[in-house]
């Protein structure tokens, strides 16, 4: 344990993802050793995301405003729902070029190891989406592991009765890893090539 | 196949130690608490990416350091393959094949296949479930490595429908929690069936050639059988139909659901299957005296060799202190049955416990020093 300042930055460091005790306490006395002008750059930088940057009310994926760019593109299509577990899959699957409809952003996968149901998902959010008739397509885009499996078997239960195709990408993909990880090429194939999806 | 080179640093008592191989007949001979084991134990974990004797990382990993390496250069059909293996305890592990980094370590499953011989063997007869179930798990892989990925997404899943029980089980909440659980039942189901139909195929590939070779080890005692023991209704205890046994499993899992919910854990699946052994019309367990149950021990390890070798691409035999274990009439059958074997790696206290036929190249382990005499 260090004096009461250092060890609240150590503590606040620690509960970010990825970040473990002996890492953030090599962050921590990096940023005590560091320049003022430095640490003031990331200070403002994480200043403004909390300010500037949301979540589009109607995707949740990052926006600037209420929604975001691509909920505002009036060219893309609206029949057509891709879903997928966080803002960063929106970015992999937008370089592919392949597809030009919506998205919703679920928020993760569930995942009852880590406390993670349905309800701590944005999926109340999507099947209001779904209800007015207009979406006649949804794709699960959730990542190639057991979770992204458990929440797309899932969602697809969900709307079964409603009567839109529900398809998921094609196979291909690297089986137990995340979407984002997957190239460019790949990831166009997989969407080109999905399929209808029974749960 | 053969091992041509094995090399370790910050491996268990190991700073850094090398040997140079031959197929054959190789012994590394030392008094107890050398270092013996923890050599052959790094070869195990290049065809495994297991120990045979921890189940977790961090004993391989020298005291005082944070990683260990291992590296085994691979000899099949006269050509080398470089293996490379970092691991560091409660991080992924790093491996390269040929050089070249692979995605994620179990990529170089299959490179390198053994079959390892070792004390703890007898507890696959005499021991609990548990063990019969690796023993035909680890087989599997190391028969075709795609079931390192069926073994792991089996177990994930399992994790996470027992997490869901828990935190169901005490509210008994209908709507999204139970919904949830229908999910996980329904991948329990398709993730057992693929194990499930791997283990019974396995099964009956293993029937004759254990018997075999128990009859071989104990100079014709015998009959042995093994009966997989499953959830799965008998009609089907022998399928390998994966949707038939899916919807067997499925329909276990449902009819175990209130069951499973009062106690918080999955009480039906593969993970509580029973490999069921006997000799001579009596379960092994229980009723087999020592000797039998090591020849046992040692017919299940030979059958394994066997099942390798006709798949192509002959495993490197390892045999770890196993002849100090055994009478001489079992010490000798072993000798004769592991002989021929394109390479075989042996370790024991003094060299009086390695039977005369299988003198061969001879390393000295002591004091963390491995050195060839001959
Ligand atoms: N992670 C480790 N770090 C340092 N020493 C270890 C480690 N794991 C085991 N050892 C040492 O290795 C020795 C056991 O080596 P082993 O190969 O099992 O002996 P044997 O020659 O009898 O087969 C013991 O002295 C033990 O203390
Ligand atoms: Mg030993
Ligand atoms: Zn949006």
């Amino acid at each position: 344990m260090y004096e009461g300042p250092v060890q609240d930055l150590i503590d606040e460091l620690g509960r970010l993802p990825g970040v473990g005790p002996k890492s953030a306490q090599r962050i921590a006395f990096f940023l005590l050793a560091a320049d003022p002008v430095d640490v003031r750059r990331l200070i403002d930088a994480l200043t403004e995301v909390k300010d500037k940057v949301k979540f589009c009310s109607i995707c949740g994926n990052v926006a600037e405003d209420d929604q975001c760019r691509i909920c505002r593109d009036e060219r893309r299509d609206l029949t057509v729902i891709c879903v997928v577990e966080e803002p960063k899959d929106v970015v992999a699957i937008e370089r592919t070029r392949e597809f030009r409809g919506r998205y919703h952003v679920l928020g993760g996968a569930i995942s009852p190891i880590e406390g993670v149901g349905p309800d701590d998902l944005r999926i109340r959010e999507l099947m209001m989406r779904l209800a007015d008739g207009t979406v006649t397509e949804l794709i699960l885009a959730t990542d190639p592991n057991l979770e992204g499996e458990a929440t797309a078997t899932y969602l697809a239960r969900m709307v079964k009765e409603m009567g839109i195709t529900v398809t998921r990408l094609a196979s291909g993909l690297p089986v137990g890893g995340d979407l984002e990880y997957a190239d460019e090429v790949t990831l166009g194939r997989a969407f080109e090539g999905r399929r209808a999806y029974s749960s | 196949m053969y091992l041509s080179r094995l090399a370790v640093t910050d491996f268990r008592s190991y700073p850094q130690a090398e040997a140079a191989l031959e197929p054959g007949v190789t012994s590394f001979i030392g008094p107890n608490g050398q270092g013996k084991t923890n050599l052959i134990e790094a070869v195990g974990y290049l065809a495994t990416l297991a120990s045979h004797r921890v189940a977790h990382d961090a004993p391989l990993v020298r005291q005082g350091t944070d990683r260990a390496i291992v590296r085994g250069l691979v000899v099949r059909d006269g050509r080398d393959t470089l293996l490379e293996i970092e691991i560091t305890p409660g991080k992924a592990n790093r491996a390269r094949l040929a050089g070249s980094p692979v995605s994620r370590a179990r990529d170089i499953l299959g490179t390198l296949r053994t079959v390892l011989f070792a004390p703890e063997d007898l507890a696959i007869v005499k021991g609990d479930p548990a063990g019969r179930r690796d023993y035909l798990d680890d087989l599997l892989v190391a028969r075709a490595p795609r079931y390192a990925a069926v073994r792991a997404d089996y177990d994930r899943v399992l994790k996470q429908r027992n997490a869901l029980l828990k935190s169901a089980g005490n509210a008994r909440r209908a709507g999204a929690e139970l919904r949830t659980l229908d999910v996980w039942d329904s991948h329990l189901a398709t993730a057992g069936a693929e194990l499930l139909a791997g283990r019974h195929d396995l099964v009956e590939s293993l029937r004759p050639l254990v018997d075999k070779a128990y009859a071989a080890v104990s100079r014709g005692g015998g009959p042995t059988t093994l009966d997989y023991q499953s959830s799965v209704p008998p009609e089907i205890a022998d399928s390998v139909d994966r949707e038939l046994l899916a919807a067997a499993l499925s329909a276990a899992v449902a009819a175990s659901r209130d069951k499973d919910l009062d106690r918080g854990i999955t009480l039906v699946g593969p993970h509580r299957d029973e490999l069921a052994l006997s000799i001579g019309g009596l379960p092994a367990k229980g009723y087999a005296s020592h000797g039998e149950s090591w020849s046992l021990a040692l017919a299940l390890r030979l059958a394994a060799y066997d099942l390798l070798r006709a798949d192509g691409g002959e495993p490197v035999l390892i045999l770890d202190d196993v002849f100090a274990e055994l009478d001489a009439t079992r010490r000798e059958s072993l000798a004769e049955l592991v002989a021929p074997a394109e390479q075989v790696l042996i370790t024991a206290a003094v060299v009086g416990d390695v039977p005369e036929q299988l003198a061969g190249g001879r390393f000295d382990v002591a004091a963390g020093e491995v050195r060839r005499v001959r």
